[in-house]
């Protein structure tokens, strides 16, 4: 693991009325690692993955993307830098094709490919994401894993050097799961960089490097797989304080 | 192979469109005045409805300021025309659009939804009150006449050049990443950010874009009144009709609009001649009637029915948006 750091999130602070929703975050990524961001229901992980994104502004606190300051531009702006996200809640373009929805990532990122040639690379990335029956299927009539596949592959048509999967993984049957997990995992191996929301389990332990743990906000623990997941602090958030 | 389907794609609706408007710049010499009048209707509302299709289908934002951009076309000329040759007029009218486009689009395209639809129809009754108020307090005569050498002939001609050089451009638009990147920012606004579209920037453009073309519609329009005041110019009826027009034809289409338009401008013209008094509820009629049988506009009827591509979502077309909205 290089030690070269590619994210940098110091001091990040988010409120909303009175509800402190991310509190003092802060923690770093580095280039090629899987960092995954766990923690119970509504304890800020979507949250912090919109203030990195530019999906929110932050109140207070700073994003470092590359040695380059990002906090509180716009999203596009923060694409182009070289952040890709998929959400929580699929978000895939119903009424386009699945062609046209890689190309949606093609055609507007620095060095964007347009016609012909973007044709030809939605093509390999549907092909690379195991949608290459679909391309004039609307996206809309795709099944719930093969929309997650199509966001996926969205992102990663923008190119970016860290990608955000914000329970990419949830909702998924045992074999699907082990798709997305070898899925992910050769992402790894091609050099990308991944922030992960996670919930399940065997894709945390098998896939992340580095794990940071919230619990309401504020971060709780950070640390190997295995050594958060054994945390007291961090059993005490998810189970309560019975089982800690 | 790609590219010359590409090219033939490309060419051949075009190489179509050009006959089609060739041949219509004889309708003068074939038919009468009454005719030619009906026949500027037509052409005047085409262009309004595929302007405002152009930036509202994609993006499903209403907008109702149609009038206030023609409106504005229409004073450009009572100001300017006896001053300056027409086409400089057409050109400052242009311009004016544009100025007031960018103002209204920088300052209004955050607000979505039903907060845009109230905010352009509040503008369409702003700048009438401001001209009004001008006109009253400066120049102390309400109205204006506009007394220029341009014949019935001349406006349909004009008009129809401007309704192809718009349909050309819808054309190249519906093609360029312009285009698709209003597509993407219609199906989801937050995915088109994160895409890396600069979502501001694209809607201003295509508002403004729209804009131009109904000031210029305003101006060409105008020399046909002679006498224009505040309340004529700026008739908010107009960009009603334009509205509904639009979506009964299904303005997700290019050539959607026009077959809105020209049934409606019949029926128009029909409903002004024999129930005079009664237009407005007749009119309130016909707009309940399309957007309760017609969600999806006379093309949306066409791809539900024996369309080569039907649409993947027949229960989430446009209009049923807009009508809530």
């Amino acid at each position: 693991m290089s030690a070269e750091i590619l994210l940098s999130v110091s001091g990040l602070h988010k409120a909303f009325g009175g509800l402190i929703a991310v509190n003092q975050m802060q923690f770093d990524v580095h280039k090629g690692e899987i960092l995954g961001l766990l923690g119970p229901n509504g304890s800020g992980k979507t949250t912090v993955m919109n203030l990195i994104s530019g999906a929110l502004p932050p109140n207070e606190g700073k994003v470092v993307l590359a040695g380059r300051d990002i906090t509180s531009l716009p999203a596009h702006t923060i694409s182009h830098a070289g952040i890709a996200r998929t959400f929580q809640l699929v978000r895939i373009l119903p009424d386009l094709d699945c062609i046209e929805n890689i190309e949606a990532g093609l055609a507007f990122r620095p060095g964007p490919l347009w016609g012909d040639a973007a044709k030809l690379a939605a093509r390999a990335l549907l092909d690379r994401i195991g949608l290459a029956d679909h391309a004039h299927t609307p996206a809309g009539d795709l099944t719930y894993i093969d929309q997650k596949r199509l966001e996926l592959g969205r992102a990663l048509a923008l190119q970016p050097k860290l990608l955000l999967l914000d329970e990419w993984l949830a909702g998924l049957n045992p074999s699907e799961l082990q798709e997305g997990i070898a899925l992910v995992r050769k992402l790894k191996s091609e050099g990308l960089t991944i922030i992960m929301v996670e919930h399940v389990m065997d894709a945390i332990r098998s896939l992340c490097d580095r794990c940071v743990v919230m619990n309401t906000g504020t971060k709780i623990a950070d640390g190997t797989p295995e050594t958060v997941l054994a945390d007291p602090e961090v059993i005490r958030a998810y189970l309560g304080d019975a089982h800690a | 192979m790609n590219i010359v389907t590409f090219k033939s794609d490309f060419i051949k609706p075009v190489i179509l469109g050009a006959i089609i408007f060739a041949a219509l710049a004889f309708l003068p010499s074939l038919v009468d005045s009454y005719y030619m009048s009906l026949a500027i209707s037509i052409t005047s509302f085409a262009i309004l409805a595929t302007a405002w299709a152009m930036f509202s289908g994609p993006t499903r934002y209403i907008s109702l300021a149609t009038v206030v951009f023609f409106g504005i076309g229409a004073y450009t000329v009572a100001v300017l025309g006896e001053i300056l040759p027409f086409p400089v007029v057409l050109i400052c009218a242009a311009l004016a659009g544009t100025v007031l486009a960018l103002l209204v689009g920088f300052s209004t395209l955050r607000l979505a939804g039903v907060y845009f639809v109230i905010f352009t129809f509040g503008l369409t009754e702003l700048v009438r009150q401001v001209v009004s108020w001008y006109e009253v307090n400066v120049t102390r005569e309400l109205g204006r006449y506009i007394f220029l050498d341009i014949t019935q002939d001349d406006i349909y001609w004009q008009l129809l050049t401007l309704l192809a050089v718009l349909l050309l451009t819808g054309f190249i638009l519906g093609r360029s990443r312009l285009g698709f990147a209003l597509r993407i920012i219609g199906e989801d606004e937050t995915v088109a950010k994160h895409c890396g579209i600069n979502v501001t920037r694209v809607k201003v453009a295509l508002f403004v874009l729209s804009a131009v073309f109904m000031t210029l519609t305003g101006a060409i329009m105008a020399p046909r009144w002679t006498y224009i005041d505040p309340v004529i110019a700026f008739n908010p009826m107009l960009s009603f009709q334009v509205v509904i027009m639009a979506l009964l034809g299904g303005p997700r289409r290019l050539l959607g609009p026009i077959l809105g338009v020209i049934p409606l401008t019949l029926l128009f013209e029909v409903l002004t001649a024999n129930f005079p008094n009664h237009f407005s509820i007749m009119l309130g009629v016909t707009f309940m009637v399309i957007v309760y049988l017609l969600p999806g506009g006379v093309i949306g009827l066409y791809e539900k029915y024996g369309g080569p591509n039907k649409p993947s979502h027949p229960n989430g077309p446009p209009t049923t948006k807009e009508k809530t909205a």
